[in-house]
């Protein structure tokens, strides 16, 4: 077994572009579940509108990619609204319904080959970011990060993903202890006592799901743009379980949490991965071919998601006390 | 090999069922051999007019760059190698099929063959070489109400089921469709691999499924209900239980779209074109609406799960057996999606996904008619089925689940409760 090669990608996923653009999600669903009390299941359309409108923005409209971004941004947020209008006086498990629901009509709108004018139907859209990797600083070449060859665009997305997801974080940080996050968590814990304080908690929760959505948004664009190629079957109830995955390893009520869980996550399945597919090559799992250890790794996602909800909510950093799933 | 592939498929069903996670032989690939086939993809098909195989036909796999063709051979079939995971589009080229011989239906010229998770993946082109029918649109819009009946009676007994758990234990089950896959999928092994008659590969079926809801409560459901995991929790416990589930049928049945082959003879009635299988379907469906209704209201074990429904501590003080009564609704319900698997599984096709992309308009279903009633949940998929085919008519056919799920979401905002909610139970 090549023990070096499945190290160094396991090492690789730590610092991914990815790995970034889920954490980004992920601190969105933060804001929505962890600090909030929203349970959002639709958290991939968030991602996938921002990517659409930016790819979109670039190839369809011909913008520029700064207001290409913002269109990606625009439209999560009133997407966030159009959802949250009828969903956020109801009880919680109606929003769940709800945001799962718009997320698959969303992905069947994409997939469709009926408006590929706009979507490219299911082929997707690609090569969207020369604009973005023409502002590359670094030169051309290739570079050895921890064992890992990457390119220098690689390299340009990485920086700025992580740059986004630092951003992000520092701006979730300041939200919660901000009077208004202070709010926020009063929702979480009891929403009648925040409401007889005259609080007008509709209003604050739509302004969690705008900004949560916003953070999902961006990770959709540093998502699509590290492959340059947006595709519909991307945007699945998987991607938003992976999500949930990783929040709640690491802790969905910390500003921390759903990096290191994004993490510590990836790095693992990229472990298990590597393993299982080492110990098929050399014969000892003869129940498993290749193609199965990349089911695997979705396995493990369902399975990790039902033990961590079972026995350790808050996850890795969370505090036992601030783990409410309101139900 | 034929034996070999049988009884290890046997022992693969038995790992799902037991939930063996990772101690069960892989069914379809023990029988590949072990040929290194396994990292190449391919997407394959077979082309049929009338039972007679179509010869020379040119079909195209791309995806991004890559375009590769094919003809199909003399007993229809076509395969096409392709050299990585992806979404391939594939095209079949009218002008080659033979004179006489056209697409049952003009917009089904290209498929997808998702190649993401699984490396071979079949694709229908549905041939026939009737001429086309200008029908009026009276006659598509009467067969359109037909079809969303069948279909509408289908979902209603899995809403039933999702509705009778959800009533009981307050759990949003979003493991609900893998018992609608896990019915269809054991037809096709009982009915296609081992053959037996369809009556007694239907009643294997249906044991099977139940005896997965009986396992599910016993060794998942109700541990967790004496933790006290709170209902948020236990819906996220089932959205995990539910992708552990799917992807073990996918490791066990493989990704490819299985035909039951139960289409039946074909049966006109006046301007209505519909199949044997369908009616029989039908009138099953609706038996068993009717037995379910008989059950909940005619006997002792129904009006204890309506009690239960309606406040478990009253029932529990008034001597009702709770966990009893949660007991047999799970067997139950598990065995009446897996009846609606079966159904579906006969009149369309059988592929792992399949309970997934039904799950979502199930909860449409009860969630329209109302949370937690059974006539609700059974009005509720009678209007979703009907939806879903009639408008099919006005707006591309792959928009049609995205359609019922709009007006889920325009139900919500105009009466939350359902048409036959009670207020209270939307909080």
């Amino acid at each position: 077994m090549d023990w070096t090669s499945i190290l160094t990608l396991t090492v690789g996923e730590l610092h991914g572009a990815y790995t970034a653009a889920y954490v980004l999600c992920a601190l969105g669903l933060a804001i929505h579940f962890g600090f909030t009390g929203l349970l959002n299941f639709g958290q991939a359309a968030f991602a996938a509108i921002g990517a659409y409108g930016f790819s979109a923005g670039v190839i369809v409209l011909g913008w520029n990619m700064w207001a290409s971004a913002g269109l990606g941004l625009a439209l999560s947020a009133v997407f966030a609204i159009l959802l949250g209008i009828p969903t956020l006086r109801l009880r919680a498990d109606y929003l769940a319904i709800v945001t799962i629901a718009a997320a698959q009509a969303f992905k069947f709108f994409v997939s469709t080959t009926e408006y590929e004018a706009i979507t490219g139907g299911p082929n997707g859209l690609s090569e969207f970011g020369a604009e973005f990797y023409a502002l590359n600083p670094i030169p051309d070449g290739r570079y050895d990060i921890l064992g890992l060859s990457k390119s220098a665009a690689d390299l340009w997305i990485e920086i700025v993903g992580w740059s986004f997801v630092a951003i992000a974080a520092i701006l979730l940080a300041l939200l919660v202890r901000s009077p208004w996050g202070r709010v926020l968590k009063g929702i979480r814990e009891d929403e009648d006592a925040v409401r007889s304080l005259g609080k007008n908690v509709f209003a604050y929760k739509l302004q969690s799901l705008v900004i949560g959505g916003t953070f999902a948004s961006l990770g959709g664009m540093v998502f699509v743009m590290s492959s340059q190629t947006n595709q519909p079957a991307t945007w699945g109830t998987n991607f938003t379980f992976m999500l949930w995955t990783v929040l709640l390893l690491g802790g969905a009520a910390t500003v921390l949490g759903p990096i290191v869980g994004g993490m510590v996550f990836f790095a693992l399945t990229m472990l298990t991965q590597g393993l299982l597919e080492g110990l098929v090559n050399l014969g000892l799992l003869p129940f498993l071919s290749i193609s199965q250890v990349g089911q695997i790794r979705f396995l493990l996602v369902g399975l990790a998601l039902m033990l961590l909800v079972i026995f350790r909510p808050q996850g890795i950093l969370g505090n036992k006390k601030e783990t409410y799933f309101n139900a | 090999m034929q034996r070999t592939r049988k009884v290890s498929v046997i022992f693969g069903v038995l790992a799902v069922l037991f939930g063996l996670f990772f101690s069960g032989s892989s069914a379809a690939n023990a029988a590949e051999g072990d040929d290194n086939s396994a990292s190449t993809f391919m997407i394959e098909g077979t082309l049929t007019n009338l039972e007679q195989p179509v010869e020379g036909v040119k079909i195209t796999a791309t995806l991004d760059s890559f375009s590769e063709s094919t003809t199909s051979d003399a007993e229809g079939a076509w395969r096409i190698d392709v050299p990585a995971a992806g979404e391939y589009v594939v095209e079949l080229d009218i002008t080659t099929l033979p004179e006489g011989v056209e697409l049952s239906n003009p917009e089904w010229v290209t498929g997808i063959a998702d190649l993401t998770l699984t490396t071979s993946a079949g694709v229908l082109f549905p041939l026939g070489s009737q001429e086309v029918v200008e029908e009026s649109m009276w006659d598509q819009l009467l067969n359109r109400i037909w079809a969303g009946l069948n279909f509408g009676l289908l979902l209603a007994i899995a809403s039933v089921g999702i509705s009778l758990i959800y009533g009981t234990t307050g759990l949003n089950n979003f493991a609900h469709g893998e018992m609608l896959t896990l019915g269809a999928m054991l037809t096709w092994f009982f009915f296609t691999v081992v053959e037996l008659p369809l009556l007694v590969a239907a009643f294997l079926t249906i044991l099977g499924v139940a005896a997965f809801g009986w396992g599910q409560n016993a060794y998942l459901w109700k541990p967790l209900r004496k933790r006290r995991l709170g209902l948020n929790q236990m819906m996220i416990v089932s959205i995990g239980f539910g992708i552990v589930v799917r992807y073990l049928i996918l490791m066990f049945f493989e990704g490819d779209s299985k035909t039951l082959g139960g289409e039946g003879d074909i049966i006109t009635w006046g301007p209505v074109l519909t199949t044997s299988t369908s009616i029989v379907g039908m009138v099953i469906s609706a038996l068993a609406l009717a037995g379910v209704a008989f059950f909940l209201t005619r006997t002792r074990v129904g009006k204890a799960t309506r009690a239960v429904s309606d406040n478990a501590s009253l029932a529990s003080a008034t001597g009702i057996d709770v966990e009893k009564i949660i007991r047999i609704v799970w067997i139950f319900a598990a065995a009446l999606t897996g009846l609606a698997g079966i159904l579906y599984g006969l009149q369309y096709q059988a592929s792992w996904l399949l309970g997934n992309d039904i799950l979502l308009l199930l909860f449409a279903a009860v969630t329209l008619g109302g949370l937690g009633t059974s006539l609700g949940a059974t009005v509720g998929a009678l209007i979703i089925g009907m939806v879903v085919e009639v408008i099919s008519l006005y707006i591309p056919s792959e928009m049609k689940y995205a359609a019922a799920l709009l007006i889920l979401i325009a139900v919500l905002i105009v009466r939350p409760q359902g048409v036959l909610g009670k207020k209270q139970r939307i909080g």
